[in-house]
């Protein structure tokens, strides 16, 4: 025996966290592998692309091949409370939410990291491409995966030092192609499931369908308005659009039309010329400060403004407690209230929040 | 056979295959391997392995050895018996009424409600005292003339309480009602006689009692109209079509010939240990219930709830610790719903999630209780400090 402290492997049968569970063994952890039973919608079970009957019977597979213990929780209802349900809120009140930072901190690392603890482990970790760096004084920091284009450092951004001293990423000095080389050597299935963006519990549908199937009141039609107010058409629902959007709106009008606003008080959908798409400033609200408080020092950050959008370069202006006003130094066109803007100092994360409005 | 540094206390749910058992198993595989039902020397052999074997659980449980149905489980036995059953005495007397305890087992349970849904048959459930026991007042008073079918678990699989079947077999027997039985936890600890226990049908499963996994046999007693649900060849008196699993079946005999041979020093042995984790656990564990009856219960099994433990996250904690333990009900999906049988008991969610099933057997020693007794009430408590 050794003196290594126990881990749980967060697993889902796919080659990233069965990879990251082998270079733990290899390491010398004892590891024990949990997979978490998400809730599906009736009838979806099978289309759920975190926890289907197969991607548990491929994770069982991986812990035998590896020896470690395994365990299925279930943890439905609390993800319904939790996700589902604010994630359906979110667009109650317009806003475009983004569920898996909620599952992360909530549900992750929340629930599945208190399981940990009850096993006795010291770790939590999973398959992103992410990396912890210890400093002195017992700090931690959240920086980017070595692979640019796998980073996933972006869904942990809500995480506390608390979490994040506790957890482990162990592909996150990997790049994806060796990870996937790792994962032959270890003998490990390197199959993978179709990647997507889509949430794991659309069931690979559009959001739209998941919305209308469960709450009818997301869905209202309502004027489609330019800014001084003439009326243009009707809409499907504001649920339906995001910011940005030109495709679908199906009016009819000389000159390209935009979904710029949503103004869900009066259920309009306001539209313009490309012209008046777009900001250079954001205020961003609810903010997670990585480290605990905001930075010292930094100001010029790069600024993510959901998971896949590109680096924007900004400047922070710090406001109370947990806010902090973003100026851009490009405008950029596609700033959608609710989504998660994510900043970082190089490949650190310094800490997230929700996008609150779009300034004027 | 225990593995490493682990302790196995989950003899309900499955023991390993005793070493005298196998060993009389091994030719049947390679030497004596032919076909029960073919003419030639070789389906002669293996008929007469067959039919050896079914005269030793027929003496056994004090039965005809035509009376015996040899099947791959005791699940099987149950549908057989229950479907079986069912669907030829609708047939026979018109009887679309079943009756059985809300304290059975899966098999027995969702075989019956398939009945209700797909067959239109009626099906009542009959009341259970807090310790999931029936009362034989209780089917004198449910019993109707155009009941098709009885079923009563005779141990309880979950909560260990014995049911007084030779009562409810007499009170069936009187109003000419089948009556069949789940023996499958019982019959590996107790003799079986189906004549003083007066059951028309008794399921028992191999796997239980030192004998193999996939093979189990059905009583079924001489007269009684029952349909075959695998149909196919003559095999099994018709009720069972499907080359007989010669090795298996002999694995099944011998395992039941070694019960009522040993059954008795089995017991005497595992009864202390037994009680020795019932008081423990009652005295160090606070707001804990024994679930069950504290006497009639089986001699192996101890069974409980805690207040507010997560029953699926005190297992994981248990096999961390390298105690294989149960929840009463294997479930490893980890659904967080509470079982019909400690539902049934009156047990609220709070309680029946908190469930834990310790099953004792051939290679439990009082050292292996003591290092159990002496991690459990530390691993409640952790469970407990998380809400």
């Amino acid at each position: 025996m050794n003196n290594f402290p126990p881990v749980v492997v967060a697993m889902s049968g796919g080659v990233d966290s069965s990879v990251a569970a082998a270079l733990l063994v290899e390491q010398g952890y004892p590891v024990i592998g949990i997979m978490l039973r998400l809730w599906s919608e009736a009838g979806f079970e099978n289309e759920n692309r975190c926890c289907t009957p197969d991607a548990m019977a491929q994770a069982r597979k991986v812990a035998s091949l590896l020896g470690i213990p395994f365990y299925a929780i279930d943890s439905r209802d609390r993800f319904h409370q939790q996700v589902v349900e604010s994630f359906i809120e979110g667009y109650r009140q317009g806003l475009t939410p983004n569920p898996c930072l909620v599952c992360n901190s909530r549900i992750r690392w929340g629930f599945l990291m208190d399981q940990a603890r009850l096993l006795g482990a010291e770790y939590l970790a999973t398959g992103h491409y992410a990396r912890i760096r210890h400093l002195p004084g017992g700090k931690v920091e959240l920086l980017c995966g070595k692979d640019e284009l796998k980073d996933q450092a972006y869904v942990l951004s809500m995480l506390n030092q608390n979490q994040l001293a506790h957890s482990l990423f162990p592909i996150g000095e990997y790049k994806k192609l060796e990870v996937r080389e790792l994962a032959r050597r270890f003998g490990l299935p390197v199959a993978e499931r179709v990647e997507s963006q889509d949430l794991c519990f659309l069931a690979g549908q559009d959001y739209r369908q998941f919305l209308s199937r469960i709450d009818r009141d997301v869905v209202k039609p309502g004027p489609i308005v330019t800014r001084e107010g003439e009326v243009l058409g009707e809409h499907q629902g504001l649920a339906f659009y995001t910011i940005g959007q030109r495709k679908g709106i199906k009016i009819s009008h000389p000159r390209p039309l935009f979904v710029i606003s949503k103004n869900v008080q009066q259920n309009k959908l306001i539209v313009g010329l490309k012209e008046e798409l777009g900001s250079d400033q954001m205020d961003v609200i609810n903010v997670n400060w990585v480290m605990g408080a905001k930075p010292e020092n930094i100001k010029d950050v790069k600024v993510k403004i959901r998971y896949k959008a590109d680096f924007a370069w900004a400047t922070l202006e710090f406001g109370i407690v947990d806010q902090v006003h973003v100026r851009f130094e490009k405008l950029l066109r596609d700033i959608t209230p609710g989504q998660i803007a994510v900043f970082y100092n190089e490949d650190v994360v310094l800490g997230a929040g929700i996008i609150q409005t779009q300034p004027l | 056979m225990e593995q490493n540094d682990k302790i196995y206390l989950d003899y309900a749910a499955t023991t390993p295959v005793d070493q005298r058992v196998l060993e009389a198993m091994l030719p049947y595989f390679t030497q004596i391997y032919g076909n029960p039902s073919s003419i030639h020397y070789y389906g002669q052999q293996a008929e007469n392995a067959l039919e050896n074997a079914r005269d030793m659980v027929a003496e056994l449980i004090n039965a005809n050895p035509e009376e015996i149905i040899f099947t791959s489980c005791g699940t099987e036995s149950d549908n057989l018996a229950l479907r079986g059953t069912a669907l030829a005495q609708r047939k026979k007397r018109n009887a679309n009424h079943l009756l059985i305890s809300p304290v059975e087992h899966h098999a027995v349970l969702h075989t019956v409600q398939q009945l209700a849904d797909q067959n239109n048959f009626e099906v009542e459930y009959l009341p259970v005292d807090k310790y999931g026991m029936i009362d034989p007042a209780d089917i004198e008073a449910y019993l109707r003339s155009e009941t098709a079918l009885v079923s009563i678990i005779y141990a309880n699989n979950e909560i260990g309480t014995i049911n007084p079947i030779a009562e409810i077999g007499a009170i069936c027997q009187k109003h000419g009602i089948p009556f069949h039985t789940d023996a499958v936890q019982a019959a590996a600890h107790f003799s079986m006689d189906v004549q003083r226990d007066g059951v028309d049908l008794m399921s028992i499963g191999a796997h239980k009692f030192y004998g193999p996994k996939g093979v189990g046999a059905l009583f079924v007693r001489r007269g009684l109209a029952i349909s075959p649900v695998q149909t196919g060849g003559k095999q099994e008196s018709g009720l069972r079509g499907g080359t007989q699993n010669v090795p298996y079946i002999v694995g099944l005999s011998e395992a039941l010939k070694f019960v009522k041979l040993e059954r008795e020093e089995r017991a005497q042995r595992l009864l202390p240990m037994r009680d020795k984790i019932i008081g423990t656990v009652l005295e160090e564990i606070p707001h804990t219930i024994l679930t069950g009856h504290p006497s009639q219960r089986l001699p192996n099994h101890a069974s409980f709830v805690f207040e507010g433990v997560d029953g699926n996250a005190l297992l994981m904690m248990l096999d961390v610790a390298g105690f294989a333990c149960s929840s009463g009900s294997a479930c490893k999906v980890g659904i967080p719903k509470p079982s019909e049988v400690l539902t049934a008991i009156g047990l609220s969610p709070n309680w029946a999630l908190g469930s834990l099933r310790i099953t004792l057997g051939k290679d439990t020693t009082a050292e292996k209780v003591e290092a159990f007794l002496e991690v459990l009430p530390k691993l409640v408590e952790r469970a407990r400090s998380l809400k």
